[in-house]
This record gives C-alpha cells, structure tokens and sequence, in this order.
C-alpha cells in the first residue's frame, strides 16, 4: 500500500499513483492543476501545465508535461498503460487564474484563462468527463488528488480549504 | 538550457553589475524613504530551474506580497518586489507609524503605501538601468499581491517557459542594519533582451 506516501509533481511536471498515494502541485496561479481519475481501479494522475499550445514552443527538448496539448495525452498513456481505461476516466481541476489585474491584457496576461480552455479543450478531444473545477479568480492555489476516492482538495490563502 | 553561446562567465558578470546598479539606486531612494540605512547583498545571478526560484524567497507555497511591473522598450522582462508579510509591517511602521495590527487583512491604504513603495524602488532601479544602458526602459503600472510566492513568480516566467524548464534571475537582496533580507528584488529579462543589454553595453554577443 501507497497510503499516505505523498508524489510531489512540480511546475510543468504530471504524473500518477495509486494505492491511496496523494498527488500534490502547489502554488498554481494561472498554470492548470489537471487530475485523471479511474474510479474503479482507483488510479489517477496529475499535471500542472503552464502553456496552453506546444505550437509556441521552442524548445531543444520539449517538456511535454508544460503544455495543454502535449501533457493531457501523456497523462492519458501513462494511465492507461497501468491499466486505466478512457471511458472510465473523469477530470477535476483548478488553477488558470489571473493573478495580475492589467489594463490592456495583452495574451500573456490572459494566460491563465487560455490554459483552462485550451486543457478542456483536450478533455473533450479524449472525450473525458470534467466533473468539477475550480478556476479562474486573480489568487493562487495548492491542490491535492487522493487517489483511493478520486477528492480533489484545493488550498488557497484567502478562501482556505475546498473539497471538488 | 544553455542561454549564451560563449563567454558565459563573462556575461554572467556583467548581469550582476546590472542588477547592482539598479538595485543601488534602488537601496538609495529606499534608504531616502526610510530616512535609515540600507544595504543590499551582491547581485547574484543564476539561471535556475523554475522551482527553484520561489525557493529564494522561502517555497512556492509561502505566502509573500509582491508587486509585479512588466517592463516595457528596448528590453522587455518582468520585474518583482518581494517582501514577506513581517518585513511589510516593519516597513508600514518604519515608513507611515502605522502601528500595523497584527491581524491578516491589510487595509486598502496599507495596501497603496505597499505598492507605492515598489512603483518607487522599481522606477529608481529601471532608470538607473536605462541610463546606464542607454535602452529606453519603462515600467508599466505595478500591481500588489498577497499570495503564494509559486503561483506569484511563474507568472514571470512565461516567456521562458517556450524555451526551457530555467529562467535566468538576476537578484538582489535588501538588508537593513544587521536585520535579515529585508526584500527581495528580481528582475527576469525576457530571453531575447539579453543580446540588447550586451549589445547596448558592448559585450561581444
């Protein structure tokens, strides 16, 4: 048994557990905390993407955890090569705020609302389910998936804690 | 990620005396605010990986306030004030006799001084810079946050982001008599500045 083991997933980083392990991303503020749940084999993943397209990437070696386009099918693959199935799989997730009010909004400062509908974007192409999210807002947030029930518990600063 | 192609060290060397000029001037008109002294530490420059720089002003989920200004002209980048909560009430007392209560909530005045404060250090700072460069530089209107210091600083690292897992940060830390950091300065150019600011100083690229 994983209870209680905790897997960090850094910025621009995904990955999954099982076994009760809880999969923790902190400080998101406009990346996208995504979590992937399998209910019945109680597995689930976890991504925090920062971009929404790898089109605008120009990277040597590309990160496919960072973008919208890139880390939802990978988090899909990794998943299912444990045995998850697609059709099962439900989505929650939280982040995409915009942390800095500026007058103008250039798409950088638009960015956090960009990554939420460009990963939607994605659940929909895999035809996931998104049961609930908690995004936008201009704060950050902390998120938790517990992978023995598929919670999703998000921490902020000014709204303390949140059960989706 | 490499950043320069050659004369790494040299460059290197070169963004620190960036950042001590502009933090100079800012420690200056701080240090004229205060009607105190204040020093500041050696510029260090670094190119680290994202998640290590909410590290330096104490982990991605410690709760700081920050006032962010994009700069805009010759050489684009962003720019960040960071002072934890404790530093921000000394600074309000030191800076207003505000005897600033103890609870969470900061008062929209409070609030203002804040970001007054970082309109003014990041304003002496940029033109410093500019002059010292001769690259038109110019911050846009700061805006305050109180919040995690990750979901604060990744918001300027975005435009690393599409190259690389690193950003280059160029910091200075503030220090007020014996007293621990009293904030944090980091000014993170856009990847494509930098051949502007060695070109403007003359820097081989």
């Amino acid at each position: 048994m994983a209870e209680g083991i905790l897997i960090k997933v850094g910025m621009a980083d995904l990955n999954i557990a099982d076994g009760g392990a809880v999969l923790k991303t902190t400080g998101l503020g406009s990346c996208v905390g995504l979590t992937l749940f399998d209910p019945e084999l109680r597995i689930g993943g976890m991504a925090h993407i920062m971009l929404p397209s790898s089109d605008i990437a120009r990277e040597g070696q590309l990160n496919i955890a960072k973008y919208a386009d890139t880390a939802v099918p990978e988090l899909v693959r990794r998943l299912q090569s444990k045995g998850a199935s697609l059709h099962r799989m439900v989505a929650k997730m939280a982040g995409g705020a915009q942390m800095f009010a500026f007058m103008g909004g250039t798409d950088t400062m638009r960015i956090g609302p960009r990554n939420v509908e460009a990963t939607k974007h994605e659940l929909d192409r895999f035809s996931i389910r998104l049961l609930s999210e908690d995004t936008g807002g201009n704060y950050g947030r902390t998120v938790e998936l517990y992978s023995h029930n598929g919670i999703f518990l998000i921490r902020s600063v000014q709204h303390g804690v949140k059960e989706i | 990620m490499k950043l320069f192609r050659n004369d790494e060290a040299f460059k290197l060397d070169v963004l620190r005396e960036v950042g001590n000029i502009g933090a100079g001037n800012a420690a200056t008109a701080l240090s004229t605010l205060l009607n105190k002294p204040v020093d500041m530490a050696v510029p260090t420059v670094n190119l680290l990986p994202f998640e290590a720089i909410a590290e330096r002003v104490g982990g991605s989920e410690a709760v700081v306030i920050a006032i962010f200004l994009r700069v805009e002209g010759d050489a684009p980048g962003n720019m960040f004030f960071i002072i934890s909560r404790e530093q921000a009430r000394r600074l309000l007392r030191d800076l207003l006799g505000f005897s600033a209560g103890e609870n969470e909530e900061y008062s929209e005045l409070e609030l203002s001084a804040l970001n007054e404060i970082g309109n003014i250090l990041a304003g002496s700072y940029l033109s410093s810079l500019a002059d010292f460069t001769g690259l038109r530089m110019s911050p846009t209107v700061p805006s305050l946050a109180v919040d995690m210091a990750g979901a604060i600083l990744s918001y300027g690292l975005l435009q690393f982001g599409t190259m690389g897992d690193d950003a280059l940060l160029i910091e200075t830390t503030f220090l007020e008599g014996q007293q621990e950091a009293e904030g944090h300065f980091f000014l993170i150019p856009d990847p494509e500045s930098f051949e502007k600011l060695f070109r403007a100083l003359g820097v081989p690229i």
